[in-house]
């Protein structure tokens, strides 16, 4: 039952937040640019938010060092998001980084 | 009403995106029923919300024990960039009967957003709903059945293939490209640090803190930058 809550309302959620200006849209011709411009900084500040401390928190505590095989092959990874911005290539070369990783003593 | 030539070209144009979003529904699948879902509330949850990347936010949280709220708050902060789709695309809705246009924003994404508005941009004759529901009818309907799959292989993945990891491989993917200039990348290191150093918060809210640290740096940033 609380999944189901939290299904609905992060759907609800998400749809308020889809259906926003398309149907202020005649009310509000125009999104403000400030507004734009903060909207802006929204996907690298969440995004970011997510991964980071998956690569640096995994396992017990904080690990900054090449023994962190998840930090090692993020960092391989994101430098195959930045190169190509292809996602799939991302996620293939990030995780078989990792296989190779853990094969190393 | 709907143009039939459109909707194909616009699923047609769709088509580029598919090799990454099956496996992006699959992972949401198999999270999902990793993390106690049940095979309808997981497949559920990707036809309602069809947003991955706060799908996988909150499946975590809840994996963490966080509180409902806070569950429910972090997937709606990672999907407050869709507010910026539905700004820029509302323009190209307005001539949609309103029936139409409310259901047509269930599929904004970043996928769909970033290709229809560039056929708009392109052919001002286009069709724009039936090539809009071109564009979404694949990207809708390869998301939720690859998260199907994930439901039905689940709980078989071995933990040895260690699949949690393609999630923050997902979240870097999408990160990539939101880093246009020196401004979105203050945001993202922000954001980014201040989750790690937030991670012991209490119920979790390490995330929603970090992501309003980031907002906030990248538009002082902003403000420094262009000296208003």
């Amino acid at each position: 039952m609380r999944l189901w809550l939290v299904v609905v309302a992060a759907a609800l959620g998400t749809y308020a937040l889809r259906v926003s200006f398309v149907t202020l849209f005649g009310r509000v011709e125009e999104i403000p640019p400030r507004v734009k411009r903060v909207l802006a900084f929204v996907p690298p500040a969440v995004l970011a938010a997510l991964v980071l401390p998956e690569l640096l928190l995994y396992g017990d505590g904080l690990s900054v060092s090449l023994s962190n095989d998840r930090l090692v092959a993020g960092l391989v990874a994101a430098a195959v998001a930045w190169k190509t911005e292809d996602m799939l290539a991302t996620v293939v070369v990030g995780m078989l980084a990792l296989y190779a990783l853990s094969l190393v003593p | 009403m709907t143009d039939r030539r459109d909707f194909l070209s616009g699923a047609w144009d769709s088509v580029p995106t598919l090799p990454a979003n099956i496996p992006f529904g699959f992972v949401a699948g198999v999270a999902a029923v990793q993390a106690g879902f049940s095979d309808i509330q997981a497949v559920a949850m990707s036809a309602l919300i069809f947003g991955g990347a706060s799908q996988l936010a909150a499946i975590e949280l809840l994996e963490k024990g966080s509180p409902l709220v806070i569950v429910v708050l972090t997937a709606v902060v990672v999907n407050l960039r869709y507010v910026m789709y539905s700004a820029a695309i509302a323009p190209y809705f307005r001539e949609f009967r309103t029936n139409w246009r409310l259901f047509a924003t269930q599929f904004i994404l970043d996928t769909t957003f970033a290709i229809a508005v560039t056929e708009y941009e392109r052919d001002p004759d286009t069709d724009r709903l039936a090539y809009w529901l071109g564009v979404s009818a694949p990207v809708y309907l390869s998301y939720v059945l690859g998260t199907a799959a994930g439901v039905v292989v689940g709980d078989a993945v071995p933990d040895g293939l260690q699949l949690d990891f393609a999630i923050p491989l997902l979240f870097l993917a999408l990160l990539a490209p939101s880093i246009t200039d020196e401004a979105t990348g203050i945001a993202a290191a922000v954001g980014g640090f201040v989750a790690v150093a937030a991670a012991g918060l209490p119920m979790n809210v390490g995330i929603v803190v970090a992501a309003l640290f980031g907002i906030a740096a990248g538009t002082l940033a902003d403000v420094a930058e262009v000296g208003v």
